[in-house]
């Protein structure tokens, strides 16, 4: 165990419940005082193949795993096998005897599920309990952890843990840091919190892996949360059920992956056109087309900047853990109605799905602007031109306004219209809203700096790659710079954070270094870029081989 | 109370003798039924696809969302999901809703949403000047088939009855006030209702004398049987030379989508507590 922290590797099958023995574990290290962060890694299948945790526990915040692991939970034999790279020589095993042969501590499954009656899908839980004996957890954790964590059958999974915990030895100790608690939850779960804590009443999707799980978050607790959440017949019905929950009165959000945004995109240019504000949420998995379903990437940076014919404002945010998950997306849907645009959360599959430990405390009020709203002065004029370019915003039902939007070159009442004269005042009303909302913007701060202050050579970044840059900038005494909003293009605040900066490096997981190309679309120009586009995310261990060889 | 003028002043552009002047004339008089009866037009929102219908958008002096091409169905699926007291009312194409975007049709169906379809089913495409629909007859020659389309028509009442509508019905342009009774109804079914409405199209596929030899009204009475509903859907299929039944098909009362998934909205402290909840849950 290098300094305070540790990593702990749970590998099975596909439908052996690595998610839960994952979650469990992470929890025994954030009840240990631990930062805790979990990666999950598994293919594209139901039942079979080989799916794997890994659970880090730090004394610092972290976004990242290791590759490096002290302690391994392996349910199967495959999990011994395959990740044989990833051990020391201090590693400790805890297997399954029943089919596993490994070096460490095996725990008869069979015979103690037979002994307490238990279903087999409880013998996760008694390899939980060997971990917890070896790693020296005092056993009122265990406890508090299963019957707070477990939705159901926490007392029999404890008795199963329990013999586990009582027939094997302790061998590495993690060392309890303290009593602080963080809330474990996933990428998406914050987009979720945040979307609802910024007004969201209305959620649409599609299933589509990494966003999927956003949905099933949202529809599990639409009644908790107060939100209607529709699954509709495809991307295409998604994005225009939100345009008319939208224009109906209700704050509508969607959510997708690269390939049901594709679908999204003419619904897209209409939100663009008809001036009606809507969230959407891309998290991006390994693409082209198909592509790695279950894998990470960050290659959907330009589609999204760029996605919809036409030209009309649009706020990108790429959030690069939970925390920041939570905040943006409350903006987003902030910035969403206020300014009437198309509004984006773009997560990744490794932010989507990994379990991060935020500080509730942290978690506070968000911003709620009050709509500009029409004064009731007749008659209506949906596309009323105005300095700010925002049109006061009303819906249908409201006494006396006749709302009309159209997709069409419209006047300011929404009528269709080929004048050439109007077709220009009503672009100009729209690229004027997108400079109101650039000035507003320069009151967040947009682009987040880390590592070392005084440092020549920095690590540009965006989304869930600050993690891990963060953690090889500060190895390597440099800085990292992430732009959390990408699109209006925050070059003032970069440009601040580049000073002094002699060596800018790019690090992103995509093939052609979408970032780099976007700061130099915006006049700012990078030194080297360092590439990942396997779907799996940097760990330091490569990274920081990886940027040691761009220094000059 | 001052009755709202109906009829904005955008410039008309629709060809002399269209069909689409008589739904536009319909609308009008069923809107101002409604007004009489004491129904504010505030709470009536217009939703078109793209297409000649969809100038009704521009037209009409209600509430509108021109819409995209095929999409005016989901859009107005959340227009009501959003609002349950607004009446939605969607014109649309038959290359609109029968070829672009069938799928919606199709699933607002299934669903039961309570809005309102009317098919301009010229049966062929006016505004793009000349192809053949998916309701075209076997062999026309259109721009894209100058040689006759290949493709039989799809029935497109058959294929309401297959996918759940609650309220099914065949309006002709030159019976005005027979649609203005079946839009009158489909308006008042609580449920989803699709009226597909024979519209003439004076420039490109004047049907006027084939239908006016072979329309015949339904008599009223209980429409709730599917199975007699199907038969009398089958008579015509689009191609053949056999009588054209008009009036409604099929109604049936069944629980509509927007009631099954509606809540009650948390308002925003209490939000503020469900969120902390969540995370404290998760500590």
């Amino acid at each position: 165990m290098a300094g305070k922290e540790v990593s702990v590797l749970v590998g099975g099958r596909a439908g052996d419940g690595i998610n839960s023995a994952g979650a469990v574990i992470a929890h025994f290290l954030n009840h240990l005082g631990y930062v805790p962060y979990l990666y999950f890694d598994y293919p594209s299948l139901i039942r079979g193949g080989h799916n794997f945790g890994i659970i880090r526990g730090s004394e610092k915040p972290i976004g990242v795993h290791h590759d490096a692991v002290d302690f391994v939970l392996a349910l199967n034999q495959e999990t011994v096998f395959r990740h044989r790279a990833r051990f020391h020589e201090g590693t400790v095993i805890l297997f399954n005897a029943d089919v596993v042969h490994a070096d460490g501590q095996g725990v008869p499954v069979k015979k103690i599920l037979l002994e307490e009656k238990a279903p087999a899908i409880m013998g996760n839980s008694a390899v939980i309990g060997a971990f917890a004996k070896a790693a020296g957890i005092p056993w009122d954790t265990v406890n508090a952890v299963f019957s707070a964590h477990m939705p159901k059958g926490a007392d029999l999974n404890l008795r199963v843990a329990r013999r586990a915990y009582d027939q094997c030895s302790t061998v590495l100790t993690i060392p309890p840091l303290g009593d602080r608690r963080l809330s474990l939850i996933t990428g998406n779960e914050a987009i979720g919190l945040g979307m609802v804590a910024g007004g969201l009443s209305a959620y649409v999707s599609y299933p589509m892996t990494p966003s999927s799980s956003l949905l099933h978050f949202l529809a599990e607790n639409a009644e908790r949360f107060g939100i209607t959440v529709v699954h509709p017949e495809n991307e295409i019905a998604v994005m225009l059920m939100a345009l008319g929950l939208s224009y109906g009165g209700q704050r509508a959000a969607v959510g997708t992956s690269g390939g049901g945004f594709c679908l999204m995109t003419e619904g897209l240019s209409l939100a663009g056109m008809a001036e009606i504000p809507v969230v959407l949420v891309v998290s991006q998995r390994t693409g082209p087309s198909t592509g790695l379903p279950t894998y990470s990437a960050q290659s959907d940076l330009h589609f999204i900047l760029n996605a919809g014919q036409g030209e009309f404002p649009r706020f990108v945010v790429a959030p690069a853990d939970a925390q920041e998950a939570f905040f943006w997306s409350a903006v987003a849907m902030n910035i969403a109605w206020k300014y009437q645009i198309p509004a984006f959360i773009l997560a990744d599959k490794t932010l989507s799905e990994g379990v991060y430990g935020v500080d509730p405390s942290k978690i506070a009020d968000v911003r709620q602007d009050g709509l500009l709203s029409w004064d009731g002065t007749e008659p209506y004029r949906r596309y009323a031109d105005t300095p700010s370019g925002i049109s006061p915003l009303t819906f249908p039902g409201t006494k006396g306004a006749v709302v009309k939007v159209n997709s069409y070159a419209h006047d300011e009442s929404g009528i269709t219209t080929e004048d050439a004269g109007t077709v220009v005042q009503m672009t100009d009303k729209r690229v004027r809203k997108a400079a109101s909302l650039s000035t507003e913007m320069e009151s967040y701060k947009t682009v987040l700096t880390e590592g070392v202050p005084g440092a020549t050579t920095a690590i540009a970044c965006w989304g869930s790659t600050k993690g891990v840059c963060s953690e090889v900038a500060e190895e390597l005494g440099l800085r990292t710079i992430q732009p959390v909003m990408m699109s209006p293009f925050p070059t003032g605040q970069c440009t601040k954070a580049l000073a002094g900066i002699r060596r800018l490096i790019v690090v992103e997981e995509n093939a052609n270094g979408q970032l780099a190309a976007l700061l130099r679309l915006n006049g700012i120009p990078h030194d080297a870029t360092v590439l990942q586009y396997d779907g799996r995310p940097f760990t330091p261990d490569t990274l920081l081989s990886r940027v040691r060889k761009v220094i000059v | 109370m001052t009755e709202r003028p109906l009829i904005t002043d955008a410039q008309n552009t629709w060809c002399p003798g269209c069909g689409n002047f008589t739904i536009q004339h319909t609308l009008k008089a069923v809107l101002s039924d409604m007004e009489k009866e004491g129904k504010s037009l505030d709470d009536v929102v217009l939703v078109t696809g793209i297409g000649c219908h969809a100038k009704m958008a521009d037209y009409l002096n209600i509430n509108s969302f021109y819409a995209i091409h095929g999409r005016a169905v989901p859009v107005a699926t959340g227009i009501k999901l959003a609002n349950k007291r607004l009446t939605v009312i969607c014109c649309v194409g038959d290359g609109d809703a029968y070829a672009e975007g069938l799928d919606h049709l199709i699933f607002a169906a299934k669903r039961n949403i309570d809005i309102t379809v009317l098919v301009h089913n010229n049966r062929v495409y006016g505004l793009t000047t000349g192809q053949y629909t998916p309701t075209s007859p076997l062999g026309f020659r259109g721009r894209s088939t100058p040689s006759g389309t290949p493709e039989y028509p799809l029935n497109p009442l058959e294929l309401m009855l297959a996918s759940g509508a609650t309220y099914i019905a065949r309006g002709y342009t030159k019976k005005m006030d027979q649609l203005n009774h079946l839009v009158r109804g489909g308006i008042g079914h609580k449920g989803f209702a699709c009226i597909d409405i024979l519209q003439i199209c004076a420039t490109f596929f004047n049907m006027t004398d084939f239908y006016n030899t072979r329309v015949y009204d339904l008599p009223d009475g209980d429409k709730g049987d599917f199975l007699s509903a199907c038969q009398k859907a089958r008579e015509w299929d689009y191609n053949s030379e056999s009588n054209i039944a008009l009036g409604l098909f099929y109604q049936r009362s069944f629980p509509t989508f927007e009631d099954r998934v509606i809540r009650k909205p948390v308002q925003k402290p209490d939000r503020k507590g469900v969120i902390g909840e969540f995370l404290k849950a998760h500590q």
